[in-house]
């Protein structure tokens, strides 16, 4: 095995951690954490400059998956702000995957120029990992699709300019194979996003469909092929972009303090900052592997699967364990006076256990892996 | 170089090789008639002859010329097969004192990991087998040549431990203590790697166990706790191993060295080679407890294989001592001690 990048790679690295250097300043990440909005135009903005974006869309302009995953384990290691550009990525590959020339046309140049986003109306507030049973009903009327019903965790939705959006459109077929996917602009008539407060500082939304009327030109794939299209998207997004790589800021955050504090030298903390950060490594390695399989043309479905699992189960780990050591200072919050890790910790231990149940709970990968890796028989 | 995490073409032929020489010459029972030494000395002798013993030395030494990650791949072939002799240790000290008779095998080498205390070199792996035994000795790296004890303590993983002198044997200064690190990095680069192979085996016997046993009804292996205890462990083990090649790779003279904690990148061969060791020996702990639990009672039953694989997972990486000590050392290492 050979883990030496190559030199454009490293030069692609170099660019992506100065665009970063320049944008993520502390202001900026004081200022996303107060808002919830976990989205960063500026940076977005000098990514869309220097051709990243574009550059980073699956499948197209470049498309290197060792670069996309460079690219979003740069801005995770940084702490800087991705949920947005990653959907937004995300479903610009499946635009172009899937899409018409005329849907590529009108959305894509909009998403790699860095001024609209995308955000993903798949969960309902009765389905969740259960997503194939979804119930949000799109019906035909004439050349039109009326689409009512009502999505759960639509992330970016009080910002993003697209919506893509998983609809029933045929509830006599079997459940995977009556959905569609459309997407639409965000301002369409007859869309409400109401905001979703999280115990992770995070804004997430609940939105509602009333009698939403599009045209064909919202259908992205096949009528009655949404699930094939979600799985594109799916795809592309385990394990390679972004979400495996969470606890490094945070080992940062917090080696900083506890050498500042002189709890760094205690042996049981040494302990947990080296088990911390070998997860960390491992983590990376397997996102690497995922990365890595795409780039040589295969599809790296179980690999992301378990890159996701045990680098999400591995940051909470390291979440509670550095917030243990930590003691008393790890439960105060940013801008607290005496706040470990200027609350960083406080902040982890908030935001981890939600990265285990987004993007495919700890037990659909472990149902994955169960049944399509080790080959054990199906139980559900 | 570019980033490939694949084998070579002649990593898969040596694969293939020894993952057939183990599979055929080394099935469990001969790990079970070696216990409780944990040595077999005409498995050892066919191992030769496939030229184990200077594979890994360099040429211009009358070695085989072959890599540490080519290395990598027979020791986890010797871990997933629990065979009852000590390849990683000789190529370790082969690689340390290339001199013809053990290059050429005519006799075991080993290092002992701990330093001397008055002339005595403790717990050392191979010790009770090996003629050669290298490790440090005050502020020198020395190569003792002396008769082998020939017995062990009865242990937890059927390692032929033995304590052995420094001082009386045939002694030979190899270098100043510094350059042990190195020797450190090596071993615990192919101890990582036999470690994966247990965990690895572990898994895919306990796999195949869970598909057969029926109870209710249905094969054990239905059930969602069971599937779900076993999941976790594909990704462990692939970590285990694409991290263990990373220390072999690391251990090239033109790999830059790097530590940076904050951006996640090391590749420091000391740094690296110590991560493998500790992650790969929680991975065989993890693995075979899961691989033995499931096999419900005739897992603690001496007939089975699993419990061979579950005594070892354990007692060969508690050969190098407290794992918290090197837990402690890694984090001076990449952190400072500070």
């Amino acid at each position: 095995m050979d883990f030496a990048l190559s030199p454009d790679a490293v030069a692609y690295r170099n660019l992506v951690r100065t665009i970063i250097a320049d944008t993520v300043t502390n202001e900026a990440i004081d200022e996303i954490h107060r808002t919830g909005t976990f989205d960063l135009p500026a940076l977005n903005f000098a990514l869309a400059k220097h051709g990243l974006l574009e550059r980073a869309v699956p499948g197209m302009g470049k498309g290197d998956p060792i670069e996309l995953w460079i690219l979003f384990n740069e801005l995770e290691k940084a702490g800087a702000p991705y949920d947005g550009i990653a959907v937004s990525l995300m479903i610009a590959g499946v635009v172009n995957a899937v899409g018409t020339e005329e849907q590529k046309q009108r959305i894509i140049p909009s998403i790699v120029t860095g001024e609209a986003g995308v955000c993903m109306g798949y969960s309902e507030p009765d389905y969740g990992s259960d997503v194939a049973s979804i119930v949000t009903r799109a019906v035909r009327d004439g050349d039109s699709w009326i689409i009512n019903g009502a999505k759960m965790w639509t992330t970016m939705a009080h910002v993003a300019k697209w919506l893509i959006l998983l609809t029933r459109t045929d509830p006599d077929l079997p459940k995977h194979r009556g959905l569609t996917m459309f997407i639409l602009p965000m301002d369409t008539p007859g869309i409400t996003v109401k905001p979703v407060h999280t115990m992770a500082s995070e804004h997430t939304n609940a939105t509602w469909y009333d009698d939403v009327t599009v045209g064909d030109e919202a259908v992205l794939g096949e009528v009655n092929g949404g699930w094939r299209t979600m799985t594109v998207a799916l795809a592309f997004e385990r394990g390679v972009m972004g979400g495996t790589n969470q606890g490094v800021p945070l080992l940062t955050h917090f080696t900083k303090w506890a050498q500042h504090v002189g709890l760094a030298q205690d042996p049981a903390v040494k302990v947990e900052m080296a088990k911390a950060a070998i997860d960390m490594h491992v983590s990376t390695l397997l996102t690497q592997r995922a990365a890595w399989i795409a780039a040589s043309g295969g599809l790296p479905g179980l690999e992301g699967s378990m890159a996701k699992l045990f680098a999400t189960e591995a940051y909470q780990r390291e979440a509670r364990a550095l917030q243990h050591v930590a003691a008393q200072p790890g439960l105060l919050g940013f801008h607290e006076d005496g706040a470990a890790a200027e609350g960083f910790i406080d902040y982890d231990a908030r935001h981890s256990p939600v990265t285990t149940i987004y993007g495919g709970t700890s037990e659909i990968q472990r149902n994955n892996i169960a049944e399509r890796h080790l080959g054990l028989p199906r139980n559900r | 170089m570019a980033f490939d995490l694949g084998f070579t073409a002649d990593q898969t032929t040596i694969a293939d090789l020894f993952n057939g020489f183990f599979t055929n010459e080394s099935p469990a029972e001969v790990a079970r008639a070696a216990e409780p030494l944990g040595f077999n000395a005409n498995l050892w002798q066919k191992a030769l002859g496939l030229g184990v013993a200077g594979m890994a030395v360099p040429e211009q030494h009358g070695g085989g010329g072959a890599s540490l990650s080519d290395a990598v791949i027979v020791a986890e072939a010797v871990g997933a097969s629990i065979a009852p002799i000590p390849v990683v240790e000789h190529i370790v000290a082969a690689r340390a004192h290339p001199i013809t008779d053990l290059v050429e095998g005519n006799v075991i080498g080993t290092v002992a990991l701990t330093p001397a205390v008055d002339g005595t070199w403790s717990y050392v792996p191979a010790g009770a087998i090996a003629d050669i035994v290298i490790g440090v000795d005050g502020n020198e790296v020395v190569a003792v040549r002396s008769s082998a004890p020939g017995v062990a303590p009865r242990n937890h993983a059927c390692q032929p431990l033995a304590h052995r002198s420094s001082r009386h044997g045939d002694r030979t200064v190899l270098g100043n203590v510094s350059s042990f690190e190195r020797i450190v990095a090596e071993w615990n680069t192919l101890t990582a790697a036999a470690l994966v192979g247990i965990a690895q085996r572990s898994l895919d016997i306990v796999v195949q166990y869970v598909k057969e046993r029926h109870q209710f009804g249905v094969p054990v292996g239905s059930f969602q706790a069971v599937q779900h205890g076993l999941a976790d462990l594909p990704g462990l083990i692939d970590g285990s191993r694409i991290l263990t090649h990373k220390a072999a790779w690391a251990s090239q003279p033109e790999v830059a060295q790097v530590v940076e904690p904050e951006f996640n990148e090391y590749t420091d061969f000391k740094v690296v080679s110590s991560m493998a060791f500790l992650f790969a020996g929680e991975t065989a702990v993890h693995a075979t407890d899961r691989s033995l639990h499931f096999h419900g009672g005739y897992g603690f039953s001496e007939e089975y294989d699993i419990q061979m694989y579950y005594r070892r997972a354990r007692g060969w990486r508690l050969i190098a001592g407290d794992p918290r000590n090197e837990y402690v050392a890694l984090a001076d290492k990449m952190f400072g001690d500070n």
